[in-house]
């Protein structure tokens, strides 16, 4: 029982970091139908800029994170600006083939800068700092991530509900030319949307970095962060929080159980039975092309 | 362009004299290239015949029939690891077990159509992925197949023929490429790849006009699958020596790369991508050693970046190929080649 328990609290902890993933993915394809395989590279991108901040010119916490928060954002402003805005008769191939290319791009100047090796962040708080709730062991980084996970859903949600620019996007969304002939800028608004989802990846980046710290250190959460948000419908915010806990406790349950070696793919087996059943992921309404 | 008047002009491999004379020195040259340059270009050489099968394969599935696929080193990995497994443990010879062990990747890719069948878009892209990355982890743990430790290619024999050197591997690999490259063109262009490309341009209105979608879709899949189980098979006697890890997530987007960047729905672009990609890919690794460039880049990399990482600059020059081929000729090599082709032809004007 408290094995089950203690698999649980530690898949929903995973989970969270493959929601935020996910949600910066889902909040780019919404306004934008872009598969955007360089997510994982933005926010790696972002926590090196950061380690950078914090070790080579010795800043303070606060600063170097918001410096760190405000580089995000100019990233994502810039690659919508500079590259995406240009593509000629973007198809999702197409989009695909350039999000992997900015991908590699990044991968490489990171690695070439940084080297291939693991380095440590000089985070607060350390991987191991755990406390114990009756028998169960809780990393009090699990819970900051968790935290900061539920925090930043509640501020999309309230953010995509009720201000100005959260109406615009998803008026951009729904039907871009009516969203333009009622004199909202869709360029603009795309580019923003690339901003907040940059911000979003990086908030994931900088939660991961205190346990893992290399060039390659974003592939695992950017891909289930990104098959999660493929089973929870590629256009539904809740739907990729919802799907995102299943993977990560489903995960972590399988390694407990069944075989711990198999644990890495079996979020992709999920995902391509979830798609055999319901082709455009569980909460999105599937869409019939007519003729 | 020339008209073409009936089927027959239409299916025709050697239109004139003239191509048919320069199809034989083609051949004849690269029959005879094993006689004048040294064994290091042959190695070249056989690596870039084998990305040009896989990359001819993946053309099939993603340039004529518009599906996309991020898993096909998975296929590639199949393809290695059953002719190996196949020929020590099961001792069959080579020339029968490599059809063999690229029959199966072509089941396997059977069998990764049928949900392609209702998927498109990213829906495909994380499903191919995900198929690509659990092969590996899949071959990775089983003990039969070497483990993580990887496993030994053996000699190739054929009859009394025992292949152990690169030029003699470079005859059957050959052979073995322009046979199947022949076979592909003339698969597109006959009736099967007509239904490819209907399907790819709207398939709706192919399944209108009769074109069994179930058969044909799967059936790319299967074929551009065995395509990638040869290209493996032979892959695992280039390098004598096989592990999981290199069959990764990378070498996947690599082929997916060599398609688009030589030009989406051609044959020509597929063997002229692969083959500038994978030659790159050869240089690029020992970036330091090319003249001019390297000494500043060192320069560069003590003074600003790390020189531990300077063989990632390779990841940036693809990156920026891929990105500059979307952005400015979305066609490819191809795109540009006819471009040329069209301004010489009218020149002055």
């Amino acid at each position: 029982m408290i094995d089950l328990i203690q698999m649980i609290v530690n898949g929903v902890a995973v989970g969270s970091s493959y929601a935020l993933m996910g949600l910066a993915m889902v909040i780019i394809y919404k306004t934008s139908e872009v598969p955007n395989f360089a997510q994982g590279e933005m926010a790696l991108i972002s926590s090196f800029f950061a380690m950078m901040l914090l070790t080579s010119f010795n800043m303070s916490l606060y600063l170097a994170f918001f410096l760190t928060f405000v580089f995000a954002v100019l990233l994502g402003f810039f690659l919508e600006f500079a590259i995406l805005r240009r593509a000629k008769e973007p198809n999702i191939l197409g989009m695909i083939v350039i999000t992997i290319g900015i991908e590699m791009i990044i991968l490489g100047f990171v690695s070439w800068k940084f080297g291939a090796d693991q380095k440590t962040m000089p985070f607060p708080i350390g991987p191991y700092d755990s406390f114990i709730i009756g028998d169960i062991f809780v990393s009090k980084l699990e819970v900051l991530t968790l935290v900061a996970a539920l925090l930043l859903m509640t501020t999309l949600y309230l953010f995509f509900r009720y201000s100005k620019l959260g109406l615009a996007m998803k008026a951009t969304q729904q039907n871009s030319v009516a969203a333009q002939i009622v004199g909202v800028r869709t360029n603009r608004i795309m580019m923003m949307t690339w901003g907040i989802s940059s911000l979003v990846g990086a908030v994931a980046g900088l939660l991961i970095s205190p346990t893992i710290m290399q060039p390659f250190m974003m592939w695992d959460p950017m891909l289930k962060g990104f098959a999660a948000a493929v089973m929870g419908g590629m256009t539904s915010l809740p739907g990729v929080i919802v799907a995102a806990y299943m993977l990560g406790i489903i995960e972590n349950l399988f390694g407990g159980y069944i075989s711990i070696e198999f644990k890495t793919v079996v979020a992709f087996v999920i995902i391509v039975l979830v798609l055999c059943v319901k082709p455009s992921g569980l909460f999105a309404r599937h869409y019939i092309k007519k003729v | 362009m020339d008209m073409k008047r009936d089927y027959y002009e239409d299916v025709q491999l050697l239109t004139s004299p003239v191509v048919l004379f320069w199809f034989a020195v083609l051949i004849g040259s690269l029959y005879c290239l094993p006689f004048f340059v040294d064994n290091y270009y042959i190695y070249v050489a056989n690596y870039i015949a084998i990305n040009i099968i896989v990359a001819a394969g993946l053309n099939l599935l993603v340039g004529y029939t518009g599906q996309i696929s991020l898993g096909h080193a998975g296929f590639f990995a199949i393809g290695a690891y059953g002719t190996i497994i196949l020929m020590t443990k099961a001792g069959f010879p080579f020339l029968l077990a490599l059809p063999c062990a690229a029959f199966v990747s072509g089941c396997f890719g059977f069998l990764l159509g049928l949900p392609a069948l209702r998927l498109d878009g990213p829906y495909l892209a994380i499903a191919t992925l995900g198929f690509g990355l659990t092969i590996t982890q899949i071959i990775g743990r089983i003990e039969l197949f070497g483990g993580r430790e990887g496993i030994h290619a053996p000699d190739i024999t054929i009859g009394s023929w025992v292949l152990d050197t690169d030029k003699e591997f470079y005859f059957l690999l050959i052979t073995l490429t322009i046979f199947l490259l022949l076979f592909m063109r003339n698969l597109i262009k006959t009736r099967v790849g007509r239904a490819f490309i209907a399907i790819r341009d709207a398939d709706i209105a192919a399944q209108t006009m009769g074109v069994n979608i179930l058969y044909y879709k799967t059936l790319a899949f299967a074929v551009s699958a065995f395509y990638a189980g040869i290209a493996g098979g032979l892959y695992a006697f280039v390098l004598k020596f096989i592990e999981p890890e290199i069959f990764t997530l990378m070498m996947s987007i690599m082929f997916l790369a060599m398609v688009v960047v030589g030009g989406l729905g051609s044959m020509m672009g597929a063997i002229a991508g692969a083959t500038l990609l994978c030659w790159m890919d050869l240089k690029l690794r020992n970036i330091l050693d090319i003249p001019y460039v390297g000494d500043w880049l060192e320069h560069l990399s003590n003074n600003w970046f790390s020189i531990t990482g300077v063989s990632n600059i390779q990841y940036i020059v693809f990156g920026s190929i891929l990105v500059g081929i979307m952005l400015f000729e979305p066609l490819g090599l191809y795109g540009i080649w006819i471009r040329t082709k069209k301004y010489w032809r009218t020149w002055p004007f």
